[in-house]
């Protein structure tokens, strides 16, 4: 009995250390971020996070989450409408496809950025760290844009 | 002529009447989707309710559709807590406003909360205003807002508590327009492009003098 359960933990942490040795390097170098832009609210309000992912790798890659200094929590969410009805809803990645892209966006997923450390206004540029499956980061500097904002930098 | 003759020429008359008539029919159908109010967006006049609420701005002063009568107004329903599609839509009208320029002046956003329970009538007031200076926001009684929810249709449900706080508001998406005189004339979606909706409101306010 114990030694099974000593096999799969064994079994899984190798395989954990694999992943991560294998996508932390390779992530790095092949995840381009651009057109980062926050959508400011007034108040404390939480705040979207967008962005353009381009993946230049020969694997899928997941955005997994994010975290920055400048806020105290950050989910990854997505915002679906069907049948007349919008709903936001949280989800625990975003694939981008080997040579492919994928978007942070509106009415799409975006980062969800609640409780500002200091209040963001409008010109501020913000310092959020993506994380990736695996273990990968890539540091993003995201731009505030007032709350009305229709397309993004 | 012999009686057979008669009686096929008399079969050949009937026809092109019929085929006459058709075509006048047609016609009249090509005019018809022709008229003037030709919306882009879904008609309603006439199967939805009056505008009446009782509400509460950004001031803490109870707000009623009354005073709102001389203006064409836009209802749509959310919460301050909703930092994408929420804002997706307020900035999609914002943009309509910029559009219809001088035309606007008598035309009102209403962001009417979801989440009386979060959005103090100055959050949701100082939320409507980031988006556009002719938006007002609201807020109330939860069974003020479910009233006026019910009134036309609209569905919201709170969703379950998120791990470290917080829950989101699902929430029909719909935005209601009515004309100056409180009438629910139109329904667009958020998928209705700016051109549609500012071509609607045109269509809307330059009716609203002869009416």
């Amino acid at each position: 009995m114990m030694r099974a359960i000593g096999r799969r933990t064994v079994a899984a942490l190798l395989g954990a250390a694999l992943l991560g040795a294998a996508a932390g390097p390779v992530a790095a170098a092949t995840i381009g971020v651009s057109h980062a832009w926050i959508r400011v609210l007034p108040g404390d309000l939480p705040a979207a996070g967008y962005a353009r992912l381009e993946n230049r790798g020969d694997e899928s890659i997941a955005l997994v989450g994010a975290h920055s200094g400048s806020y105290r929590r950050i989910m990854l969410h997505e915002s679906l409408t069907s049948g007349g009805m919008a709903e936001m809803k949280r989800v625990s990645h975003l694939t981008i496809p080997a040579h492919g892209r994928a978007a942070l966006s509106p009415g799409g997923y975006h980062l969800m950025l609640m409780g500002a450390v200091r209040p963001v206004k409008p010109g501020d540029k913000v310092s959020i760290t993506l994380v990736f499956a695996g273990g990968a980061t890539e540091t993003v500097t995201f731009l505030a844009m007032p709350a009305n904002t229709s397309r993004g930098p | 002529m012999t009686a057979s003759l008669r009686r096929a020429r008399s079969r050949c008359a009937t026809a092109a009447h019929r085929l006459a008539i058709a075509i006048c029919v047609a016609l009249l159908a090509a005019c018809h989707s022709h008229a003037p109010r030709a919306w882009r967006l879904t008609d309603v006049r006439g199967h939805l309710p009056d505008l009446r609420f009782r509400l509460v701005g950004g001031a803490g002063h109870p707000v009623t559709a009354q005073a709102l009568r001389g203006e064409n107004v836009l209802l749509y329903f959310g919460y301050t807590h909703c930092p994408d599609a929420c804002p997706l839509t307020m900035t999609h009208l914002h943009r309509v406003i910029v559009d219809l320029g001088p035309l606007a002046k008598d035309v009102r956003i209403l962001f009417v909360s979801v989440d009386p329970a979060r959005d103090t009538p100055q959050v949701v007031q100082e939320y409507a205003a980031a988006f556009d200076p002719r938006a007002v926001g609201l807020t109330g009684d939860m069974s003020e807002i479910e009233t006026l929810a019910k009134r036309y249709r609209v569905a919201f449900k709170r969703g379950p508590d998120l791990p470290g706080g917080g829950y989101e508001v699902t929430h029909s998406s719909a935005i209601y327009v009515f004309d100056t005189r409180g009438r629910a004339r139109l329904i667009a979606s958020p998928a209705d492009t700016d051109g549609d909706i500012a071509h609607d409101l045109r269509i809307l306010i330059g009716t609203e003098g002869s009416r």
